[in-house]
């Protein structure tokens, strides 16, 4: 499909119209830096009173083990920018961990791809 | 929060693979054939503005829409996930490619024969960014077979970079592209290595 500036952005492949602030209250910066794959744990801390069924929702995903920030905001169905906001929320009242993917993602680290290498050879 | 290595445990290390290639090409496909779970597909906003600047400052409040992006999981083992991302396909999108590259320790290119020239923005996007990737033909039903090296000169690709076949549809067919993804990966990491 041809773009140009003049181009209505807003058409059929571009997805459903949302309002997603009203449940980060109009925020969509967080307050830590989060990314796609920021992986995050609850901790045990229950959410609090000023929080919404959105913030209950991500702790009860990552009760168990640590969830990436792009599942979480798959499994809540808002945008990634919100869910961000939100995780940012739960991390200031100490209700969850999150670990920033480190040395996984240097791809001159022979050790972590000698790991995935041997992993994915099992699955074949 | 940062947490140095004293809490590694709980947390394994996360490793994203981005899936690529034109509209069709077979990208949640292949995703969807490799991944643990039913691909999930993620959404973030996209606004006029942040095609321009991916900035969302100023735009709170407005009504704005989203792409949705594909990804899948394998867990590799105990200490090592990793992440698939399939990239959205339509041009005006690419503001979030960059985010989805962000970290990325590579890239499969999905390449249907048929349409070689809906691959060539996803090739020349890693390319600039110095991002490792590998081609692979996706051979659909019927398709006409092209050799590796017919592919790897119509879309003048270096010698450098792997291009493989494979049936997005097929687990281990499309489990085999990672390895050699991931074997490539390693080549340029041992040879780039310091002596």
């Amino acid at each position: 499909m041809a773009v140009s500036g003049q181009e209505p952005w807003l058409d059929g492949n571009a997805g459903r119209l949302v309002r997603p602030y009203q449940v980060s209250g109009g925020r969509t910066r967080p307050a830590h830096p989060l990314n796609l794959l920021s992986l995050v744990k609850a901790t045990g801390r229950e959410a609090a009173p000023r929080h919404g069924p959105e913030h209950a929702r991500i702790l009860e995903l990552c009760r168990r083990a640590p969830v990436p920030v792009a599942e979480l905001a798959a499994h809540l169905r808002l945008p990634v920018a919100v869910t961000k906001v939100l995780v940012a929320d739960l991390i200031d009242h100490g209700a969850v961990q999150t670990r920033h993917p480190g040395a996984a993602t240097d791809p001159s680290d022979p050790i972590v791809l000698e790991a995935l290498l041997d992993g994915l050879r099992q699955r074949l | 929060m940062a947490c140095g290595n004293a809490c590694d445990d709980e947390f394994p290390a996360a490793a994203k693979v981005l899936v690529a290639g034109g509209f069709g090409v077979g990208k949640t496909t292949f995703i969807g054939a490799v991944s643990e779970i039913t691909p999930l597909s993620t959404e973030e906003l996209i606004t006029a503005a942040s095609v321009g600047t991916d900035s969302l400052a100023g735009v709170a409040g407005k009504s704005t829409t989203t792409v949705a992006f594909d990804f899948g999981r394998i867990t590799v083992d105990a200490r090592h996930v990793l992440y698939l991302f399939g990239t959205p396909g339509q041009e005006r999108f690419w503001f979030l490619w960059n985010e989805l590259s962000n970290g990325a320790l590579g890239a499969v290119v999905l390449v249907d024969t048929r349409r070689l020239t809906g691959s060539f923005e996803a090739v020349d996007f890693f390319e600039r960014r110095g991002i490792p990737f590998l081609v692979a033909i996706n051979e659909f039903d019927g398709a006409f077979r092209y050799e590796p090296e017919e592919v790897r000169a119509a879309l003048r690709l270096g010698p450098d970079v792997p291009v493989v076949p494979c049936d997005a549809r097929a687990a281990r067919s499309a489990t085999s592209v990672l390895v050699a993804l991931v074997r490539h990966l390693l080549a340029r990491a041992v040879s780039s290595r310091p002596v």
